[in-house]
C-alpha cells in the first residue's frame, strides 16, 4: 500500500459542518414537535416563542417582520429560508457541504442527502398545520436518520470520519441543552397537585423529544421528579443524547485523531472536554437547578462553542478566529467565505 | 396510446444523411441487427418508462451540470438518450489512429513554436497567428516539458458526412470536458438497459481514472518516489463540477481548489489536517488565464499565487501544459492538415473539414460572398456560441454575421455546410433520427492512450446541428464493438 494521504484541512471542516447542519435539522425538528405537545389553548403564542427564545433568535425574528404567533414561528423553523437556524436553511448549508464533500462521501450518501433537500426545501405551508405538523417532524426526523444509517454502513473510516462525528457530538449536545431549556422557559412555580402532574407531563414530553422517554423510564424512579430528568438529558451515561454521553464519545473521537493519525492540535481541544465533563459532573444536579439551571445551559453552550473554536483552529482551513463574543451565534455557524 | 408491439423502426427515416443505426451499415456484423431486435422487444413505452427512471436517477445522483443566466444557476441534467450509438471494430481503427495522429502532431507543434519555430520559418503557418494569437504565452518559449507532452488531455470533436466519413471540426487542447459522462452513460444503460446489452461484447471505458492516472503520474517532476496529483477545481460553482468530482473520485486523488493549495520556496504544498503536504502534478481544470494571478490576471482567485514559479522551477506539472490554447484555435485548425504532414511526414487520417480563413484576403471573399451557404464561426469562443448557420439564418441574422465579420475578420472562420450523421433518437413522436457528433478522448504521458469510444453529443431538437450541452444537447452511450 501506497503512503495515506492526509485529510485536506477543507474536507475536515465540510463533514464537520456536514454532521452538525444534518443533527440541526433533525433537532429542530424535534424542538418543534416537542413545542406542539406543549401546547396549551390559550398560550400557544407563549409556548411557540419560547422556541425563539431557545435558539437566541429573538432579534433575527424581530428583523423579519413576523408576529410571535404559533403559525409565524413554524413559518421562521420549517419555511424560511433567510432564518439561518430554520430547517430548510441547515438543509441547504448541509447539501452545500456534501457538494463540496462529493470526492469523499459514498454516492448513496450524497444521493439520499440530494433527494432529502429537495424534499425539505418544497414543504408547504399547509404541512404546518394540525396532525400534519407532526407527522412533517417526523418526516424530517427520519430523513436525517436515514442519513446517519446510510453514513454508518458506507462512509470510510478515515480520519474525515472522525470530524465527522465531532460536528454531530458537539451540535447534538448544544441541542439536548436547547431542549432542556424549553421546560426552563415555561417553569411554573411550585403549584399544586394538579400543577405538579401538568409539570411532570410537560418533562415527559422534553424525554419524548429527545427519544429517551422510555429509556429514562427504565432508570428513573417511578415517582420521578424533574431533576431526575435533567440529570438523565444531561449527565446518563448510556443515553446517546445525553450531554455527558455526547462528550465522552467526542474524547474518544479527538483521541483517535491524535493516536491513530498523530494530530497533536487536538490538545487543546481534549482540555477542553475535560472542563465540559468536570463541570457536568462537579455538582450534583439538585445544586445546579437551585443555583439556576438556565445560567448553567449558558454556560455549557459557551463551552461547545468555544471546543469547536478549538478544533476550527487547529485543523480547518477556513475557520475564522471567534468574534469577541464567543457567545454569539460566531461558533454556530460555519464561516462562508466569498471566492471567486 | 402507442401500440407496444408495433415496431418502434417503423416510421423511422433518415432521409439524406448517413445513420448510424442502419441496417445496412457498412462492416457491421450483425450488432445493429441484435439492436433494432432488442428495442423493438422492448418497445416504444417501456423504452419511454424506463429513459425517464433513467433521468431520474440522474437527478438524483446529481450528474448535472450548472446553467448560469443572469440571476440564477440552475442544475440540469444533460439529456441522456437511450438508443446507442454504435461504433464498429473498424471504424475505431481509424478513428484511434487518427486521433493518435493529431495528438501528436499538436504536441510537436507546440514544442515546436515555444523552441525553435521551425514551422514559421518555414512559412507553413504565418509568424502572427501563432504569435499574435491571444492564447499564446511566452512564458512557455524554451521551457522543457517532460516527453514533450503539452496536451495530456484532449477531445476531438468529429462528425460524419452523408457518405460516412469521419471529419475532424475541432481541436480541444484546452480542458476538454465530457468524459465523465462517457462513462456515467455505460453505467446508466447497464442498469437500465441490460436486455439491448445483454451478448454484446463492447470495449469498456472505465478505464479512464486509471489510464490519468497514470499518465499524471509520469509526467511528475523526475526523483519523484510516490508523486501526489491532485485535481484542481474552479469549486462548485463551476459548471462542470460534477465532472471535476469525477475525475478525482475515478483517480484517487484529492480535488483542490486554488485556496487549499499554496506555494514556498517554489514548491506547491497543500493544506491538510496534519499540516503542509507536497503536490506533484496538478490536473487542473482552470484556464491559463486564472492559473497564476501573479503572472495571469491578477484579480483570479481561483487560482494559486506563484504556481507557475514552481512550475517553471520544474517543482510541479501541470496538465495540461500552459498555452496550448494556441493550438486548438478555430485559425490553426485550418492548417492541421499542413501541421501533420509538417511534423509527421504523414497525411490526416481524419480530413478536416474546409475552413475559409477571413484573416485571408481569399477567405474573407468568399465567405462574405456566399454567406448564406457557410457556416461562420468566431475563432475565440467555444460551446457554439456565435454560430450563424447560413442556409438557415434570416436575412437579418445575415446582416449581423456580416457586419461582426467585416468588422473584424481574423477573428472569423467558415465552412461549408456539413451534414451531420444520424442516429434513431427518442422522442415524443417515438423514434426520429436526430443529429450527432463524437468526442473521443486522448490521454498522453509517455504514449498516447485513447478512451474507446467518446463522448457522443446528440442534438435534441429537430433538424438542430448544435449538440453542446449549454445548448441544449444531449447525450448517448457510445458503444465500441469489440474485435473479432
Amino acid at each position: 500500500m501506497p503512503r495515506e494521504t492526509p485529510l485536506l484541512a477543507r474536507y475536515a471542516e465540510s463533514l464537520f459542518w456536514l454532521a452538525r447542519y444534518l443533527e440541526r435539522v433533525e433537532n429542530v425538528a424535534r424542538l418543534i414537535d416537542v413545542t406542539q405537545t406543549f401546547e396549551s389553548p390559550g398560550r400557544e403564542a407563549e409556548s411557540w416563542y419560547s422556541l425563539i427564545r431557545i435558539n437566541a433568535d429573538e432579534d433575527g425574528f424581530a428583523k423579519s417582520g413576523l408576529t410571535p404567533d404559533a403559525m409565524q414561528v413554524k413559518r421562521y423553523y420549517l419555511l424560511d429560508r433567510d432564518n439561518p437556524n430554520s430547517v430548510p436553511a441547515a438543509m441547504e448549508a448541509a447539501r452545500t457541504n456534501a457538494r463540496t464533500l462529493r470526492p469523499v462521501i459514498s454516492t448513496e450518501m450524497w444521493m439520499q442527502l440530494n433527494m432529502f433537500h429537495r424534499e425539505l426545501l418544497s414543504v408547504q405551508d399547509y404541512e404546518l398545520e394540525g396532525d400534519r405538523l407532526s407527522r412533517l417532524c417526523g418526516r424530517i426526523k427520519m430523513g436525517v436518520q436515514e442519513h446517519t444509517g446510510i453514513t454508518e454502513g458506507t462512509f470510510f473510516r478515515d480520519q474525515g470520519y472522525f470530524f465527522y462525528m465531532l460536528g454531530r457530538l458537539i451540535e447534538r449536545a448544544d441541542q439536548v441543552t436547547r431542549l432542556l431549556d424549553i421546560r426552563y422557559h415555561l417553569l411554573v412555580p411550585v403549584g399544586d397537585e394538579q400543577r405538579r402532574v401538568a409539570e411532570l407531563t410537560q418533562w415527559g414530553g422534553v424525554l419524548r423529544g429527545a427519544a429517551g422517554y422510555h429509556a429514562f423510564r427504565r432508570v428513573a424512579p417511578p415517582d420521578f421528579k424533574p431533576a431526575d430528568v435533567v440529570a438523565f438529558l444531561l449527565t446518563n451515561r448510556a443515553f446517546p443524547r445525553s450531554v455527558l454521553l455526547c462528550v465522552g464519545q467526542m474524547e474518544w473521537h479527538l483521541t483517535q485523531l491524535r493516536a491513530t493519525y498523530g494530530l497533536r492540535g487536538t490538545v487543546p481541544a481534549l482540555e477542553r472536554v475535560e472542563e465540559i465533563r468536570a463541570a457536568l459532573l462537579d455538582r450534583p444536579v439538585d445544586k445546579v437547578i437551585a443555583d439556576g439551571l438556565h445560567d448553567f445551559i449558558d454556560a455549557l453552550q459557551r463551552d461547545l462553542i468555544l471546543l469547536g473554536a478549538e478544533i476550527g483552529t487547529a485543523f480547518f482551513r477556513d475557520w475564522r478566529p471567534l468574534a469577541d463574543k464567543p457567545d454569539a451565534a460566531g461558533g454556530q455557524s460555519q464561516t462562508q467565505v466569498q471566492r471567486g | 396510446m402507442t401500440d407496444a408491439s408495433a415496431d418502434p423502426f417503423a416510421a423511422y427515416d433518415s432521409g439524406p444523411y448517413f445513420c448510424e443505426l442502419a441496417a445496412d451499415r457498412p462492416g457491421d456484423t450483425g450488432a445493429v441487427a441484435h439492436v433494432r431486435r432488442a428495442i423493438t422487444a422492448i418497445g416504444l413505452d417501456q423504452l419511454r418508462a424506463r429513459a425517464a427512471a433513467a433521468e431520474n436517477d440522474l437527478i438524483n445522483l446529481g450528474i448535472t451540470f450548472t446553467v448560469y443566466s443572469e440571476a440564477t444557476a440552475i442544475d440540469r441534467i444533460l439529456p441522456f438518450d437511450c438508443i446507442p450509438r454504435i461504433l464498429t471494430a473498424g471504424e475505431w481503427r481509424t478513428l484511434e489512429a487518427g486521433v493518435k495522429q493529431r495528438v501528436a502532431a499538436l504536441n510537436a507543434f507546440l514544442h515546436d513554436i515555444y523552441h525553435d519555430r521551425k514551422i514559421v520559418k518555414d512559412n507553413v503557418i504565418p509568424a502572427d497567428l501563432v504569435f499574435g494569437n491571444a492564447n499564446y504565452r511566452p512564458e512557455m518559449e524554451q521551457f522543457p516539458v517532460r516527453f514533450g507532452t503539452y496536451v495530456h488531455i484532449c477531445g476531438i470533436d468529429i462528425v460524419r458526412d452523408d457518405a460516412g466519413e469521419f471529419r475532424v471540426l475541432e481541436d480541444n487542447a484546452r480542458t476538454p470536458s465530457g468524459v465523465s459522462y462517457v462513462v456515467e452513460n455505460r453505467q446508466l444503460m447497464l442498469r437500465a438497459f441490460p436486455d439491448l446489452m445483454a451478448g454484446m461484447r463492447l470495449r469498456p471505458v472505465d478505464d479512464y481514472g486509471r489510464r490519468l492516472r497514470e499518465a499524471l503520474t509520469e509526467i511528475a517532476p523526475e526523483g519523484v518516489d510516490e508523486p501526489q496529483v491532485v485535481l484542481l477545481s474552479p469549486g462548485i460553482y463551476n459548471s462542470a463540477y460534477f465532472e471535476h468530482v469525477f475525475l478525482a473520485r475515478e483517480m484517487g486523488v484529492p480535488l483542490v481548489e486554488g485556496a487549499d493549495l499554496f506555494v514556498e520556496d517554489d514548491r506547491v504544498w497543500m493544506r491538510t489536517t496534519g499540516g503542509n503536504w507536497p503536490v506533484h502534478t496538478i490536473y487542473r481544470r482552470i484556464g491559463d488565464d486564472f492559473l497564476d494571478p501573479t503572472v495571469f490576471r491578477p484579480d483570479s482567485l481561483l487560482g494559486v499565487p506563484g504556481i507557475i514559479g514552481a512550475w517553471r522551477k520544474g517543482n510541479v506539472a501541470l496538465a495540461n501544459a500552459v498555452g496550448t490554447g494556441v493550438a486548438d484555435d478555430k485559425a490553426i485548425y485550418a492548417y492541421m492538415p499542413r501541421i501533420i504532414r509538417y511534423y509527421l511526414s504523414e497525411d490526416a487520417i481524419l480530413p478536416n473539414v474546409e475552413t475559409y480563413i477571413c484573416r485571408e484576403k481569399d477567405g474573407l471573399d468568399y465567405t462574405l460572398a456566399n454567406l448564406d451557404k457557410l457556416v461562420t464561426k468566431p475563432v475565440g469562443e467555444s460551446g457554439g456560441y456565435g454560430i450563424t448557420i447560413g442556409p438557415r439564418a434570416s436575412k437579418e441574422e445575415l446582416e449581423k454575421a456580416r457586419t461582426s465579420i467585416v468588422k473584424d475578420p481574423s477573428n472569423w472562420i467558415s465552412q461549408p455546410m456539413i451534414s451531420l450523421s444520424v442516429a434513431p433518437t427518442l422522442t415524443d413522436s417515438g423514434l426520429r433520427p436526430r443529429h450527432l457528433d463524437l468526442r473521443p478522448f486522448a490521454v498522453t504521458g509517455r504514449d498516447t492512450w485513447v478512451l474507446p469510444g467518446g463522448l457522443t453529443r446528440v442534438a435534441m431538437k429537430e433538424g438542430s446541428l448544435i449538440v453542446n450541452s449549454s445548448q441544449g444537447g444531449g447525450s448517448k452511450d457510445t458503444w465500441v464493438l469489440a474485435e473479432g
